[in-house]
């Protein structure tokens, strides 16, 4: 593939507007960006697009219900869906740390889904 | 009742005012917050969304995340007590020690009263409703504000509906948008009156378009239809301000959420008599955030509304620092005026010091590329520095050293005024 895209960088609010070309030699070149997470950012979603995936699963054993994860790093799009299914059948039981791994190495990708809150165990 | 006394009393356990409070304590002074809700945290709490911490920790967090470490901040901070549960509801008389006295209510400590010689305004926003934007229709059920949706889905575990609309693109609408979208609902679209999103660009990116949701720019939902719950809504194009209803087109949905702009939440504001900004909804503050009452400050977003989190902390720690300047005795009085000058919606601070570094955040009142913040005293520029971007959605921030004042012809009026060209 030749040709340009025009993307907004979405690996922090600054927002900067990229292009990115590939070129005949199939070298990828990103222009527009103002720091390093830009230019990963430009030929992941040129190649294979990443995002990073949060929800709430269902929570047990503490006064709150629902216990906010995330993908501890960006997951392959294509798995996202598979992800949010399992996440909720997941049942998860107070104490939770921040952190806690619930998912490892969903579908072989390396990517963990973790909790992101600390939940003392209590009544309720 | 319960008497207690303080150096200092923070309003609001949000990202606003748990830094405040952190800060103030590092100081070495007593505080104490009064938070309304179970936990500490306010709106990051229910924001599990990650964006959060990429200025202050340089790390890419959740609102949970975020809050947590701001938490265990205060926990270790020796000299802050928390009043969880525990609403400031009347201003008290002052007494000559302890100008500041509050009554608060609570289900875990009764009937507060507590003072302080100084006090922080960190009470966040509300969310504007449909009341306040006036959309015509029925009254079903099924119409919520955005944050109230968000609260209802990551908190209390309950999907709000299965098919939405959402009014208005500020960036919680947008949140929303990929939220119920990844919770097994379908958004049909995302009307905004403005012909510019309100929310942030990337938001727009990876919550709109990753998923084909529609963003109508320059529409409005003209009528709410249903009877017991809402059966859809009535999208008009706006030409030349005005909706052509002969244009409009349906979307059958059970739920509409509101992202339509946040106000400040005042009340405790007003009963201790300060004096609200027209323009911010929020206090008007001097150079070191000081409202209108003496020892009384205000930051955060009850200030004005931040885009990020992370300049929220930073403006409650700066704001922190003058109050324990203020409780030392130490507060610097020398300041002069700032005021928003073309294109400018507002400017927060409305004072400066001349004598130390200043920082301000601003509003543009126009969406315009290559543009430029351009800083004058009595016509005299003092100050210049290129925008590549401006839009009234993306908040400008901006500093000012007294470095930069040296050379500057003693005026009679020093009034800083700041615009963008």
């Amino acid at each position: 593939m030749t040709g340009e895209r025009r993307l907004v960088c979405i690996a922090c609010p600054v927002g900067c507007r990229l292009a990115i070309r590939q070129e005949e030699g199939g070298e990828i070149r990103v222009s527009g960006n103002q720091c390093e997470k830009g230019d990963t950012y430009g030929r992941e979603e040129l190649l294979a697009p990443r995002r990073v995936v949060t929800a709430t699963v269902r929570l047990t054993g503490s006064a709150l219900r629902r216990l906010p994860v995330k993908t501890h790093l960006p997951l392959p799009r294509e798995h996202i869906a598979a992800l949010l299914a399992e996440a909720s059948r997941l049942a998860v039981r107070a104490p939770v740390a921040r952190g806690q791994v619930l998912l490892a190495d969903f579908l072989a990708t390396g990517v963990d889904l973790v909790a992101t809150r600390t939940v003392e165990a209590s009544g309720g | 009742m319960t008497g207690k006394r303080y150096d200092a009393l923070v309003f609001g356990g949000g990202s606003a005012g748990m830094a405040a409070a952190a800060r103030i304590a590092a100081g070495g002074f007593s505080v104490a917050v009064l938070e309304r809700e179970r936990e500490l945290g306010g709106v990051l709490n229910q924001c599990i969304h990650s964006g959060f911490g990429l200025k202050v920790f340089r790390e890419d967090l959740t609102g949970p995340e975020y809050a947590e470490r701001y938490c265990q901040r205060l926990a270790s901070a020796s000299g802050v007590d928390v009043y969880l549960e525990t609403t400031a509801q009347e201003v008290g008389a002052a007494g000559a020690e302890t100008p500041l006295t509050v009554y608060g209510y609570s289900r875990l400590h009764g009937i507060l009263e507590l003072s302080a010689r100084a006090g922080v305004l960190a009470m966040g926003c509300r969310e504007r409703n449909r009341g306040n934007i006036g959309i015509p229709g029925t009254r079903p059920a099924g119409v919520y504000t955005a944050g109230f949706a968000q609260r209802l889905l990551n908190i209390d575990g309950y999907l709000p509906g299965r098919r939405a609309v959402i009014v208005g693109s500020g960036d919680i609408g947008l949140i929303m948008a990929r939220r119920l979208t990844w919770s097994g609902a379908e958004v049909l679209g995302v009307v905004e009156i403005q012909s510019y999103p309100s929310g942030l660009t990337r938001n727009v990116v990876q919550c709109l378009n990753d998923f084909g949701i529609p963003l109508h720019l320059s529409h409005v939902v003209s009528r709410i239809l249903g009877r017991n719950r809402v059966e859809g809504v009535e999208v008009s194009p706006l030409e030349d301000g005005v909706p052509k209803q002969e244009k409009a087109f349906r979307l059958d949905c059970d739920t509409v959420l509101l992202s339509v702009g946040l106000l400040p939440d005042t009340e405790l504001a007003k009963k201790l008599g300060v004096a609200l900004n027209p323009e911010t909804g929020g206090p008007l503050v001097d150079a070191g955030l000081q409202t209108s009452v003496a020892g009384v400050f205000a930051c955060g977003n009850l200030l004005h509304v931040h885009d990020l989190v992370d300049y929220v902390t930073e403006e409650a720690e700066r704001c922190a620092e003058r109050v324990c300047e203020y409780l030392a005795g130490e507060y610097e009085l020398a300041q002069h005026r700032v005021v928003p000058g073309a294109n400018v919606r507002y400017v927060v601070p409305n004072r400066y010091f001349p004598g130390r570094e200043n920082r301000f955040y601003l509003r543009a009142l126009v969406v315009k590329n290559q543009a430029r913040l351009e800083l004058r005293i009595g016509g005299e520029t003092v100050k210049q520095r290129r925008l590549a971007h401006v839009q009234p959605s993306e908040m400008v921030s901006f500093t000012l050293k007294p470095a930069e004042l040296a050379g500057l012809a003693s005026k009679a009026d020093n009034a800083l005024e700041v615009s963008i060209a």
